[in-house]
């Protein structure tokens, strides 16, 4: 997953294949033509809705391009993001991103499938 | 039990290891309290009034003699806060009016939802309690923040007479799914599911975010009936059936889509509005459709990835066979003994019958003066521990009730274990009557409460000591919550008391006629208010009235069919609640202070 701060967020070229998704807007509603990116945001970081849109781009839309995680983005958060399809976030303004590396390294594995690693546990066992 | 594999265990304790990685960050202030807080909620730690409360989950309440002995070391080793804090505690706790038991440390709780609290732990210390937890692969998962909690079900499942089905490796398999799912951490609010597989329900499925039956259809094969949208709170409201019948293979799909379709909907701008009950009350059949329109998508689009295959079904219900018997069983029981009427009285209402007709299942009973409700001493744990290596095959459940039930007791040695368990004061031979009441920690413990619990439960309980009495009263269920969070279950009581905060008074209101969903209770359901609430001198005394008032309307045992008096919930129901209303208003010391 990419981490961004949010200065280089707010510098990053925000054109007509970027579209800014509000949180309660149903993905599947949404035309995705020409789109290369997506924001999604988090107004308050225990605001859970986006995970379910990150899900629904990029498992069952098959959404191929980027998914950014913006708002109150913590890096506690950042693994859940990255297993429900997003690939960039941007961390909230001012937080030191120093600790987010180990969050990645922590788990080997998890019971669940998720957007990109679709099978659970169980089944990649049996495999 | 469920065998935990080597990737079980890691799990646990890598997600100890973040949980020290967690709090050192915030110790270190590079994590804010409001962002640690909903962190170390979700692994369980909590803060109360006095302390941090540690809530440890027991998967679907089964735990083992080493888990109970290594709980028992964490209440006399870590239970224990700093002399200052405890003494200020007492100091605050003597200001209140009336009585209050002295606080107690060093000891457990049993929870409602079939968990094990501690109420002293110093968060400093919360890491180095989580490697121990997880020594004998215990964590606090999921037992706080708005996420799928720990998953709770029949007490008896898998030894009860009428199971249809086992429950617990459909409760292991969405314990696995449930734990860390990256989509469903922060829900508007917390979101329970309860499982049972026997003909009557003891898990009270019908009040729960999910409520799920197994049944077998007339092919015999086997799939779940769904309740959604249950909850106790300020709005007590029943599951709504979604689902008839959904094959065992397709749980977690199934639950993908309502938790998702949740998560999307549900209210997140009133935190009294966010429970899944409330969406399902306001959109009814709209959610419904909504949910089968996703579960749809999820099996035919995605490929319904977690469609259980019959191989990890097969792993994980080996772990649910019977525990194998320790090499030889002694026993002591002499015929004469087992004539001991106390011994009697404590096998009618403590035992009951067993799948396997060489067995029994017992109930500890941790009802009993001088503790509060599903308080357990760091010497009961550990006495409880080596009770259920001896006599339960290793292995114990945690009730809803707030009791310890051993599963696996061998009917020759029922007199042994009762004189065990007698010499513990764990043999109260009162499961299912008045004084088994349920009670949360209340204000003595609690933030949220508005008013004690403990002393209303202690009053009752010291009022009704006789035996005779209490059996002659037959079962009743007493529910008591300190707030109308409902952790004391108030509503499904067929007597609730409910503390209410008016003019910075404890005050306590009485509802009369409410379910769990039991055979004796009947369909699930709240009760009803009796009228303005009583002050806590008043409470013992309604209660009295309530329980006189059955004594003198219940059809007697002379008159009866069935061999036996009416019970209360019986009489409650034939007679109406009129007449109970009235004999508990009476009780009060004078005009109400407030309408």
């Amino acid at each position: 997953m990419k981490i961004l701060s949010f200065k280089e967020h707010s510098n990053s070229a925000a054109g007509a294949d970027v579209i800014s998704m509000a949180n309660d807007a149903d993905p599947r509603e949404v035309s995705l033509e020409g789109v290369k990116r997506i924001d999604l945001h988090f107004p308050k970081f225990t605001d859970g809705r986006a995970y379910s849109q990150a899900f629904l781009l990029r498992r069952r839309l098959g959404f191929q391009g980027e998914i950014r995680a913006t708002g109150d983005v913590l890096i506690d958060q950042l693994v859940s993001m990255s297993r429900t399809g997003f690939d960039v976030a941007v961390l909230r303004d001012g937080l030191d991103a120093s600790a987010a590396q180990r969050q990645f390294e922590r788990f080997p594995a998890f019971y669940q499938g998720s957007a990109i690693d679709t099978k659970p546990f169980f089944a990649k066992k049996a495999a | 039990m469920y065998r935990y594999t080597e990737f079980d265990r890691q799990f646990v304790k890598q997600r100890a290891a973040q949980h020290r990685d967690q709090l050192e960050r915030w110790q270190k202030g590079q994590l804010a309290d409001e962002e640690f807080r909903p962190l170390r909620l979700q692994n369980g730690w909590y803060v109360q009034r006095y302390a941090p409360m540690l809530r440890v989950a027991v998967p679907y309440g089964e735990i083992s003699s080493k888990q109970l002995s290594v709980l028992a070391t964490i209440a006399k080793e870590y239970d224990q806060p700093n002399p200052e804090i405890f003494s200020k505690a007492q100091a605050q706790q003597d200001l209140l009016p009336g009585k209050s038991p002295r606080l107690i440390k060093g000891y457990g709780h049993f929870t409602t939802r079939q968990n094990v609290q501690f109420n002293w732990i110093p968060l400093d210390q919360s890491a180095d309690v989580m490697d121990l937890l997880a020594t004998v692969d215990m964590h606090g998962i999921q037992t706080s923040g708005n996420c799928i909690r720990n998953i709770t079900t029949d007490e008896l499942a898998g030894v009860a007479i009428d199971e249809v089905v086992d429950p617990r490796p459909y409760a292991e398999i969405l314990r696995q799914w449930s734990t860390l799912h990256p989509e469903f951490a922060f829900l508007p609010r917390k979101f329970k599911i309860a499982i049972t597989g026997a003909q009557e329900d003891r898990a009270a499925i019908g009040w729960h975010d999910v409520g799920l039956q197994l049944v077998k259809n007339a092919q015999g094969e086997v799939g779940f009936k769904v309740w959604v949208g249950g909850g106790m709170g300020r709005t007590p409201v029943i599951g709504t059936l979604v689902r008839e019948f959904l094959p065992w293979q397709h749980i977690m799909n199934y639950l993908e889509a309502v938790v998702r379709i949740y998560n999307r909907w549900g209210r997140r701008d009133n935190i009294y509005k966010a429970r899944i009950k409330i969406l399902v009350k306001a959109e009814g059949q709209r959610y419904i459709d909504e949910v089968e329109a996703e579960f749809k998508e999820i099996v035919n689009t995605d490929g319904g990835p977690h469609t259980i295959s019959q191989a990890e079904f097969d792993r994980v219900a080996a772990c649910f066979v019977e525990p194998k018997a320790p090499a030889s069983i002694e026993s002591t029981l002499a015929n004469v003994s087992t004539q001991d009427p106390a011994f009697q009285r404590w096998l009618n209402q403590n035992v009951v019958p067993h799948k396997n007709p060489a067995l029994r299942a017992v109930t500890l009973s941790f009802k009993r003066l001088g503790l509060a409700p599903g308080d357990a001493t760091s010497e009961q744990l550990e006495a409880s521990a080596q009770l259920v290596a001896k006599y339960s095959r290793g292995e114990a459940r945690v009730t809803h009730s707030q009791n310890l039930v051993l599963p696996w007791v061998p009917e020759s040695q029922l007199f042994d274990l009762w004189q065990e368990a007698k010499a513990l004061g764990l043999a109260s031979p009162n499961i299912g009557l008045l004084n088994d009441m349920i009670a949360c920690p209340g204000g003595d413990y609690c933030a949220l409460a508005n008013a004690r619990a403990i002393p209303v439960a202690a009053a009752i309980s010291e009022r009704y000591q006789d035996l005779d009495e209490l059996d002659d009263l037959g079962p009743i269920d007493l529910h008591i919550s300190g707030c109308i969070n409902s952790c004391g279950h108030h509503h499904s009581g067929h007597i609730g008391i409910l503390g209410v905060d008016k003019d910075g008074k404890e005050w306590y209101q009485v509802t009369l006629g409410g379910s769990d969903g039991s055979d004796l209770s009947g369909p699930a359901g709240p009760g009803k208010v009796v009228g303005p609430s009583f002050s806590a001198a008043e409470v013992p005394e309604v209660i009295e009235a309530v329980i006189n008032k059955y004594l003198e309307l219940r059809t007697p045992k002379s008159n009866a069919q069935n061999g036996r008096a009416e019970y209360f919930i019986e009489t409650l129901r034939r007679v109406g609640q009129d007449s109970f209303k009235a004999a508990a208003n009476s009780a009060r010391h004078s005009e109400p202070a407030f309408a």
